[in-house]
C-alpha cells in the first residue's frame, strides 16, 4: 500500500515535470518569436531627445520610419503633423542619447530606400560648433521627391525644348 | 420524392440541433472552467501534459520539415526576383501569421483531439460517466473540463514551439544549404516582422485551441456508446476541427487584417 502511494507520487511528479518543461519551452518559444523575429530588439527605446523639422511635403513618410546619418540609424520618426498656420508638415523625431553631437545647421532630407522601399529621413551634418538639443528645429530641409511632380517637370522641360 | 425531401429536412434539423447542443455544452464548460482551474489544478496540469507535452514529437518533426520546405520553396520563388534575402521575412510571416496556428491546430486535433474524443467516448461506452453521475460526481466538471482546459492551455505554446522550430528549419535550408546571407536573413526579418504580426498568430492559436479542444471533448462526450460510435466520434473530431479551423482562419484573418 505504501509502495503504491509512492509509485503514484512518482508518476504525478513526472507528469508535473513534463507539463512544466513543456510550458517553459512554450514561453521560451513565444519570447523568441516576439524578441528575435521582430524589430523590437533593435529599437531605440524611449531614451533620447526630440528634434523637429518642417517639410513642404513628407511624401510617404510614416511614423517609426528610421532617421539616419551616414546611413546609420540613429533615431525614429515619432510624429507627423500638419501646421495650418505655416502650411507645412512638422515631423518630430527622437534621436538616441549617444548621438548628442549633431551640428545645429545639419540638413534633413526625406529619402527613399531602394526603388520600392519605404521612406526615411537622412541627416547631413553641417559645420556648426553648437549641437541640436531637445526641442530644436532643423532649419535646412529637403522635401520628399514625388514621382508625379518629377515626371511633370521632365515632360514640361522636354516640351519647352521643342 | 417526398421521402427524399424529408431526409434533407431531418439532416438540416440534426445539424442545427447539434450546433445548439455544442453551444450549450460550451457555455456549461465555460461557466465551470475558472472554478476547476482554481480548485483542481492538478487535473488540468495532467491534461496539459497529455495534450501538450505528449504532442511535442509530432509538432517538432512537422515544424522542422514545414520550415525546411518553406526555406526551399521560398528560396526558389524569391531568387527568380533576385530577392532571396527576403527569405527570412517570407518564412517568418507565413509561419507566424498563418501556417503555424493552422497546422498546429490540425496536428493537435490529429494527435491530442482524437485521444481526448476516444478516451471520453470509451468512458461513455463503458458506463464510467454514468457511474460518476451515480456517485454525484459531475463528469463534465471532473472529466471534460480538465481535458478542455489542458488543450486550451497547450495550444498557444505548441504553436509557438512549432513556429520557432520551423523558422530554424527555414534558416537551415536557406542559409546553410542555399547560401542566403545570414545577416540579411535576420535583418530583413527584424525590419519587416512586427509585434502585431506575432500577436495575430497568438490570437489565432488561442481561438483554435478553444475550438479544437471543445470539438474533441464534445464529440467524445456525445458519442454513441458502442465501439463503432467511439470510432465515429474520433473521425468526426478531426473532420469537424479541420473544417471549423479553416473557416474560422479566414474570418479571423479578415478581422485582424481589417
Amino acid at each position: 500500500m505504501n509502495l503504491g502511494a509512492k509509485e503514484i507520487m512518482k508518476q504525478t511528479r513526472a507528469v508535473e515535470m513534463g507539463a512544466g518543461l513543456f510550458v517553459l519551452l512554450g514561453f521560451g518559444a513565444l519570447f523568441f518569436l516576439i524578441t528575435q523575429t521582430t524589430g523590437l530588439s533593435n529599437e531605440i527605446g524611449n531614451t533620447g531627445y526630440t528634434i523637429n523639422a518642417r517639410f513642404e511635403n513628407v511624401g510617404d513618410l510614416k511614423i517609426r520610419a528610421p532617421v539616419t546619418i551616414s546611413g546609420v540609424t540613429i533615431g525614429r520618426v515619432t510624429s507627423i503633423a500638419y501646421d495650418p498656420e505655416r502650411m507645412n508638415a512638422v515631423v518630430e523625431m527622437m534621436i538616441a542619447d549617444q548621438y548628442r553631437q549633431l551640428p545645429d545647421d545639419s540638413e534633413a532630407a526625406i529619402l527613399t530606400a531602394g526603388l520600392i522601399g519605404g521612406q526615411y529621413i537622412g541627416l547631413t551634418p553641417g559645420g556648426s560648433e553648437t549641437w541640436l538639443e531637445q526641442g530644436s528645429q532643423i532649419e535646412f530641409t529637403q522635401s520628399a521627391v514625388v514621382l508625379e511632380n518629377l515626371i511633370g517637370k521632365f515632360l514640361s522641360s522636354v516640351g519647352g525644348g521643342n | 420524392m417526398n421521402d427524399w425531401l424529408c431526409e434533407i429536412r431531418e439532416g438540416i434539423e440534426a445539424f442545427v440541433r447539434s450546433v445548439g447542443e455544442l453551444t450549450l455544452f460550451f457555455f456549461n464548460i465555460a461557466i465551470y472552467s475558472p472554478r476547476t482551474l482554481v480548485r483542481r489544478p492538478g487535473l488540468v496540469v495532467k491534461q496539459v501534459f497529455n495534450s501538450g507535452a505528449m504532442s511535442m514529437t509530432i509538432i517538432l518533426t512537422c515544424g522542422l520539415f514545414v520550415g525546411m520546405v518553406l526555406g526551399l520553396q521560398g528560396f526558389d520563388t524569391l531568387q527568380r526576383f533576385g530577392a532571396e534575402e527576403a527569405l527570412g521575412t517570407f518564412a517568418t510571416l507565413s509561419l507566424v501569421k498563418e501556417l503555424g496556428p493552422v497546422l498546429t491546430a490540425l496536428l493537435f486535433s490529429g494527435r491530442a483531439g482524437t485521444a481526448l474524443a476516444s478516451e471520453i467516448g470509451l468512458m461513455r461506452a463503458t458506463d464510467q460517466l454514468a457511474a460518476m453521475e451515480m456517485m454525484a460526481v459531475d463528469p463534465v466538471r471532473r472529466i471534460v473540463i480538465p481535458r478542455f482546459l489542458g488543450g486550451v492551455i497547450a495550444m498557444p505554446f505548441l504553436t509557438a514551439i512549432f513556429n520557432m522550430i520551423a523558422i530554424f528549419g527555414a534558416f537551415l535550408v536557406g542559409v546553410t544549404f542555399m547560401g542566403v546571407d545570414q545577416g540579411a536573413f535576420w535583418s530583413q526579418m527584424h525590419a519587416n516582422v512586427t509585434v502585431a504580426d506575432v500577436n495575430q498568430g497568438v490570437i489565432k492559436s488561442l481561438v483554435f485551441g478553444i475550438v479544437a479542444s471543445l470539438l474533441a471533448v464534445y464529440q467524445g462526450y456525445t458519442s454513441v456508446p458502442t465501439a463503432e460510435g467511439v470510432g465515429r466520434a474520433t473521425t468526426r473530431t478531426v473532420v469537424t476541427t479541420a473544417i471549423t479551423v479553416l473557416i474560422l482562419d479566414y474570418l479571423l484573418t479578415a478581422t485582424l487584417i481589417g
